[in-house]
C-alpha cells in the first residue's frame, strides 16, 4: 500500500514537473510580490514603521538592499532577507518598485513641526532631497509621503550613528539638533 | 497587457509563439485551451491573496472565493490578546467586502462539502461551482483522535483564532492567583512553529502581571523548543523566571475533563486549573475529502513550482495544508505561496511559460509587551531535488530580543491583513 502510494505520487509528481521544467527564472514581479506581506501590495505600505517601496528610486533601492546584505546599513529582518537575493534579482526588484505608483500615506503630523521642518529642509536638505523630498538625485531616496514612524526611526539611526551617512550628508546635518531632525521627519511625512 | 498579447497572437495565428517573436520574458508555454474560471476555497492568509493576485494579474479570469464565515480572524498576533497587549480581536479581524469590490472577486459564504476533480466542480451548501483551476487553502484540521477524551470546550486549543481564543482568555481571567496553566504542544510539523512558545511567553506575562504566584507548565511533545530556541530561553529567563516550567518530550495522549488533568503517554498525570491543549494537526478537512492528502495521511504533496497537487490535476493546495518543502507553516508563507500559485495559474491560462517560484517568510514572536524576535527566509526551487529550499544566508533569527522588531511586527500585521482585505 505504502509503496503503491509513493510510486503513484512520484509518477504524478514527475509528470507534472516535466511539464514545468522549462520555467523561466523568477520574474521581477515574482520576486517583488513576495515583499508585499510586509511592504504592502506593490509596495504601498499600510504599516507606519514600514516604508513604502512604490515609486522609490531604483538607484537608492539597489544601494539599500546591498547595504543591508553587507551589513553597512543596520537592519533587523532586512539584513537577513537581503542575503537571499543576487545582484541581478535586486536590480529586477528595484525596477519593479520604481515603476509602481507612489501612494502618500495618511499619516498624522504636527503642523507646527511641519513648518519648522520646512525651514530646516530649506537650509540643510533640499540640495539632495529635491522638490520637498519628492524627487531624488543619485542615491538619495524619495522621502516625501513616507510614514512618520518610519522616518523617525531612520532619523534616530542617523543621529545615533547606527546608519552611516555620506560625507556630504554628514557635513550638511552637523548643525541640526534632535528637534530639527524630528521636524524634518514631520515635514517629509506631510508631503503628498 | 495580457489581453493585448493574446489578441496579438490570435492575429498571427495559433501557431505563433512569443519565443519566436523574441518577446523577452513572455516566452510561450503549452497551449491552453480550457476555460477561465478559478475557484478558491478558504478566505485566510492564502486564499484571499490567491484570489486577489489572479484578478490583479488578469481581470479576464473569473474568480470565486468560497469561505464558510463572513469574516476571518488572524491567528498571528492572537497570542497578544491572550497576554493582554490587545484588548480584543477586532484589529485582527477582516471582512471580504472591500476585497470583493476592489478586485471583482465573487465571494460566497458557504461550507464546501465536496470536490469532484474529474467533473471540475465544488459542491457547497450554496450550490455547485464549476472551475478550470481550483485553489484549496483550508488551513489545518486537528488530529483529535490522538488525544483521548479531548473536548475543546473544556481545554481550548485556541489554534484557530476567534471564539476559542476568547474562551482561553476568559479561563485565564477566571483563574485564582497561584493557579497552574498547562500548555500542551504537539509534535511538529504544526501551524506556526514559534507560536506555542510565543503563547507561553504571553500567558506568563499575563500571570506575572495579574495572577501572582501562578505558573505555566509547558508539555512539549517535541524533544526541544522547535523554533527560535535561544531567544525564547533568553526572554523567559529575563522576564519569567520561576513562572515557566518547560518540559520537553512530554506528549499528551489523553485528558480528563472532570479532573482537569492531562496524561503523558498514558502514564504521567499533570493537573491544571486552565489547560490549553494544542492537538497534533493535519491538512484541512476538505483536502482529505478531495483526495489531496499524500501517503503520510496528513499533508498535501504539491508541485513546488505551481503548488498544483501531485495527486489531482488542476487543483492547487497552498498554505498550512501543503507540503511546501523548507517553507514553514506560517501566515506569511501562505501569502507568498498564494502569489506563486496565482502567477503560474495566470501564466498557464494565457499559454505563457511558467515562472520559477521565489518566496519569503517573516514571522515575529513577542516575548514581552515591548520585545519581539523574528525568523526570516527567502525560498526558491532546487531543480535537482524538485523541492522548495531556503536560499543560503537568508534564513536566520534575530540576534537578540528587540524593541524595534516589536514596532516592525505591529506594522507587519497591519500590512498583511490590509493586503488580504483590500
Amino acid at each position: 500500500m505504502k509503496m503503491k502510494w509513493s510510486g503513484l505520487a512520484l509518477a504524478l509528481g514527475a509528470l507534472v514537473f516535466s511539464a514545468a521544467a522549462n520555467a523561466a527564472p523568477p520574474s521581477a514581479a515574482m520576486l517583488s510580490n513576495a515583499c508585499g506581506g510586509c511592504h504592502g501590495t506593490h509596495g504601498a505600505s499600510a504599516g507606519p514603521s514600514m516604508p513604502s517601496l512604490a515609486g522609490q528610486s531604483k538607484v537608492f533601492f539597489i544601494d539599500a538592499m546591498k547595504k543591508f546584505r553587507s551589513g553597512d546599513r543596520p537592519g533587523t529582518v532586512m539584513s537577513r532577507l537581503a542575503k537571499g537575493y543576487t545582484d541581478e534579482q535586486i536590480v529586477a526588484m528595484a525596477d519593479f518598485f520604481a515603476k509602481q505608483k507612489p501612494q502618500a500615506q495618511d499619516t498624522a503630523v504636527n503642523p507646527a513641526l511641519v513648518a519648522k521642518g520646512k525651514t530646516v529642509y530649506d537650509n540643510a536638505c533640499k540640495r539632495c532631497h529635491l522638490e520637498n523630498g519628492k524627487e531624488f538625485e543619485e542615491d538619495t531616496p524619495i522621502v516625501a509621503g513616507q510614514w512618520l514612524t518610519y522616518l523617525q526611526i531612520q532619523m534616530n539611526e542617523f543621529q545615533s550613528g547606527a546608519r552611516k551617512m555620506s560625507e556630504k550628508k554628514a557635513e550638511k546635518v552637523k548643525p541640526l539638533t534632535a528637534a530639527d531632525w524630528e521636524a524634518v521627519a514631520h515635514f517629509y511625512a506631510s508631503q503628498k | 497587457m495580457t489581453m493585448e498579447r493574446r489578441n496579438f497572437l490570435k492575429l498571427l495565428g495559433a501557431g505563433a509563439s512569443a519565443a519566436t517573436l523574441g518577446l523577452a520574458g513572455c516566452a510561450s508555454g503549452p497551449k491552453y485551451t480550457g476555460g477561465r474560471k478559478v475557484v478558491v476555497i478558504g478566505g485566510g492568509y492564502g486564499g484571499t491573496i490567491a484570489a486577489k493576485y489572479i484578478r490583479m494579474m488578469d481581470a479576464t479570469i473569473e474568480v470565486t472565493l468560497i469561505e464558510r464565515n463572513d469574516h476571518f480572524v488572524s491567528c498571528p498576533f492572537s497570542n497578544l490578546y491572550l497576554g493582554g497587549i490587545l484588548p480584543d480581536l477586532s484589529s485582527l479581524t477582516i471582512k471580504y467586502d472591500k476585497l470583493a469590490a476592489n478586485h471583482g472577486i465573487k465571494v460566497v459564504q458557504a461550507e464546501v462539502t465536496g470536490i469532484d476533480a474529474a467533473a471540475h466542480s465544488v459542491t457547497t451548501s450554496a450550490g455547485v461551482f464549476k472551475y478550470d483551476s481550483l485553489v484549496v487553502s483550508p488551513g489545518v484540521e486537528f488530529r483529535t483522535d490522538e488525544i483521548k477524551g479531548y473536548d475543546h470546550d473544556v481545554m481550548p486549543h485556541a489554534w484557530k483564532a476567534g471564539p476559542q481564543t476568547v474562551l482561553l482568555r476568559k479561563q485565564l481571567e477566571a483563574m485564582k492567583p497561584g493557579g497552574t496553566v498547562v500548555l500542551s504542544i504537539p509534535l511538529a510539523p504544526f501551524r506556526c512553529p514559534p507560536g506555542p512558545y510565543e503563547r507561553t511567553s504571553m500567558i506568563a506575562m499575563y500571570l506575572k502581571e495579574h495572577k501572582p504566584g501562578s505558573k505555566i507548565i509547558v508539555l512539549d511533545a517535541n524533544p526541544d523548543i522547535v523554533s527560535k530556541k535561544g531567544l525564547f530561553l533568553k526572554g523567559w529567563k529575563k522576564h519569567y523566571e520561576g513562572i515557566i516550567d518547560y518540559r520537553p518530550a512530554k506528549k499528551v495522549t489523553e485528558v480528563d475533563n472532570k479532573k482537569m488533568t492531562v496524561l503523558i503517554e498514558g502514564i504521567e498525570e499533570v493537573k491544571g486549573d486552565v489547560i490549553n491543549v494544542i492537538p497534533p494537526q493535519k491538512a484541512g478537512h476538505i483536502a482529505h475529502v478531495a483526495g489531496l492528502v499524500g501517503p503520510d495521511g496528513k499533508w498535501c504533496p504539491v508541485n513546488p513550482m505551481t503548488f498544483e497537487s501531485t495527486l489531482k490535476k488542476d487543483i492547487h493546495v497552498i498554505g498550512d495544508s501543503s507540503i511546501a518543502g523548507a517553507m514553514p507553516k506560517s501566515g506569511y508563507s501562505a501569502n507568498s505561496e498564494a502569489k506563486v500559485c496565482a502567477t503560474n495559474i495566470v501564466a498557464r491560462m494565457n499559454s505563457r511559460e511558467l515562472t520559477e517560484m521565489s518566496g519569503v517568510n517573516t514571522c515575529y514572536s513577542f516575548l514581552s509587551a515591548k520585545e519581539a524576535v523574528s525568523v526570516t527566509g527567502v525560498y526558491q526551487v532546487d531543480k535537482e531535488k524538485h523541492a522548495i529550499v531556503a536560499v543560503k544566508g537568508s534564513v536566520g533569527v534575530s540576534p537578540d530580543l528587540s524593541e524595534l522588531e516589536a514596532v516592525y511586527a505591529q506594522s507587519w500585521v497591519k500590512n498583511i491583513l490590509t493586503e488580504m482585505s483590500t
